[in-house]
């Protein structure tokens, strides 16, 4: 039994030369990157920041933490999610002809490439270039927000799209086919049963990471929540900070923990 | 049967062979009604305003328009802020994918069996999922000083979150038929771990990992915007001068970068599945 054992421990596949190649590109690769690391630039004032930062987190500044004016956190986080849910659901509407257009099942070749080409340029693009470009378009203000938050969903959502209707299932629209069905009906039980669960499930999912990238709408001034806390961490005043940032990660657990929900029901039927 | 069953009761039908089945009443209506009063709320809010948009939406282009015939001479300044940027995401993305593991496995129900402490470690990581990555950069430029080792942090502790879930559920889905069998002929636990549970684990880790990278060159973009080093750098410098045409230069090498690592990576990604 034992020998057994050995024998075929000895005669485990082994691909030594693959295995070697490959690390030693990761390898070279991570050295490389080493390089861009300064680390001249750390000292003990670094680690008193930290200390600084850490204790204002968990001393938010309650005033502004349960202020329900315009300036306060319960405020600017319901703001932040409206920009959040409405930019979501523009961004996913918005995808919906490019997704079909990019679909290598239903559309030749070119096409789909080409749209593809198109839909990695969108993505490319930093959502701060983005504010700035509508900024132009509604001036400063959560509506810019929306706007931008609905470009920069546009790749995510239509990749998510592309997959799930390059991987409809056929069969059931020959089915339908077979039983007499118009093309109305065929889109109607055949197609959009199928892909409805599945866009649901790529919005939700969508709209939680949306709600936690907003902040990045404040470096232009888009609205939402992400200006104050930036403001207030660029003027050292940690205690604001803190009290947006409990906001913000409360607020981000809760939708999270309903999204998944969602989606684990979406998935399931 | 939910409240909801109660207050609009199900159709009831009968088949031809005598069977009473029940059609549970539309969910819709609901759905409808939630989704209608929350884009009312937030259009009310946000100012959303098709008007303007019609108005003004070529606007929007007019940026777009001075970027397009892009400096090409100033394409010799990218190189190194993109380099920069590279090496940032790869270097980040490493560090976060490794130091997760040993978090992860503490978060898989079937590695730990205590409930508790699968429990801490997850709002943990949860926790640490919620935090923007622009407000990790920013703190990392305070500790760390302005600089790529401060993107670096950003985008390591991005990936520890975003790779930590993934990788327990992963963890969690596996196979233990080969973990106990090993465990049963003598093996210790790690032992079990690193030759049942890791090899059918590795294919999706290493996949998303790539795919996680993906991601990162892009983010890392943006990172250098609160002065974390890299690519978002001279764009902000550019930007601020209103120099469109090295803006659309900077545009075009990251489109140029991002569409080479990704068909690598979508490659190494169909071989390893």
């Amino acid at each position: 039994m034992n020998k057994q054992i050995e024998k075929a421990y000895e005669e485990r596949p082994r691909n030594t030369v693959y295995q070697v190649t490959v690390s030693a590109i990761v390898l070279a690769l991570l050295i490389w990157s080493g390089s861009a690391v300064d680390v001249s630039k750390t000292g003990l004032s670094g680690v008193q920041i930290a200390g600084n930062i850490i204790s204002g987190i968990f001393h938010p500044d309650r005033k502004l933490l349960f202020n329900l004016t315009l300036q306060g956190v319960p405020y600017l986080l319901l703001e932040t999610v409206c920009i959040a849910f409405l930019g979501t659901i523009v961004g996913a509407f918005l995808a919906i002809p490019l997704s079909f257009l990019s679909a290598s099942n239903l559309m030749p070749a070119p096409i789909a490439y080409v749209t593809r080409l198109v839909i990695m340029a969108v993505r490319t693009i930093p959502a701060f270039v983005y504010g700035l470009m509508f900024i132009r378009v509604s001036g400063p203000g959560a509506f810019t927000g929306l706007l931008t938050m609905s470009v920069c969903s546009i790749g995510m959502v239509s990749k998510m799209y592309i997959e799930a209707i390059e991987d409809l299932d056929t069969r059931i629209l020959e089915s339908l086919d077979a039983c007499g069905c118009n093309t109305f009906q065929k889109i109607r039980y055949g197609i959009l049963p199928q892909l409805i669960p599945n866009f649901a499930s790529t919005v939700i999912y969508r709209f939680d990471i949306n709600l936690r990238d907003a902040t990045v709408l404040g470096l232009v001034g888009a609205g939402g929540i992400g200006a104050p806390l930036i403001f207030a961490m660029n003027a050292y005043r940690w205690n604001e900070a803190g009290a947006i940032l409990v906001g913000l990660i409360l607020l981000v657990l809760i939708v999270e923990y309903i999204s998944t929900r969602i989606r684990v029901k979406l998935a399931r039927g | 049967m939910s409240i909801y069953d109660k207050i609009f009761p199900p159709k009831k039908m009968v088949l031809s062979n005598g069977k009473t089945v029940l059609k549970p009443a539309s969910r819709l209506p609901l759905i409808a009604l939630i989704l209608v009063l929350f884009t009312a709320l937030s259009v009310k809010i946000t100012g959303f305003d098709l008007g303007v948009l019609r108005e003004r939406g070529s606007q929007f282009f007019v940026i777009l328009g001075m970027m397009a015939p892009p400096e090409w001479g100033y394409s010799t300044q990218v190189w190194k802020p993109l380099f920069d940027t590279l090496k940032m995401s790869l270097l980040g993305t490493v560090i976060g994918a490794v130091t997760v593991i040993p978090f992860a496995m503490a978060a898989s129900t079937n590695i730990v069996k205590n409930n508790a402490a699968v429990g801490i470690m997850r709002l943990f990581l949860s926790i640490v999922r919620t935090l923007p990555t622009l407000v990790t950069a920013l703190i990392a430029t305070y500790v760390f000083g302005l600089g790529t080792l401060a993107g670096t942090t950003a985008i390591a502790v991005f990936t520890f979150a975003y790779m930590g879930k993934i990788l327990y559920e992963e963890i969690e889905t596996a196979d233990m038929g080969a973990f106990e069998a090993m465990e049963a002929i003598g093996a210790t636990k790690v032992r079990a771990f690193v030759r049942a549970i890791i090899p059918q684990v590795l294919p999706s880790y290493i996949s998303n990992g790539l795919f996680c990278f993906e991601g990162n060159v892009r983010y890392a973009a943006i990172l250098g915007y609160v002065g974390a080093g890299g690519l978002g750098l001279i764009l902000n410098e550019k930007l601020g001068w209103r120099e469109y045409p090295s803006v659309g230069m900077i545009l075009i090498m990251l489109f140029v970068t991002v569409f080479f690592i990704e068909t690598v990576s979508r490659y190494c990604r169909r071989k390893l599945v």
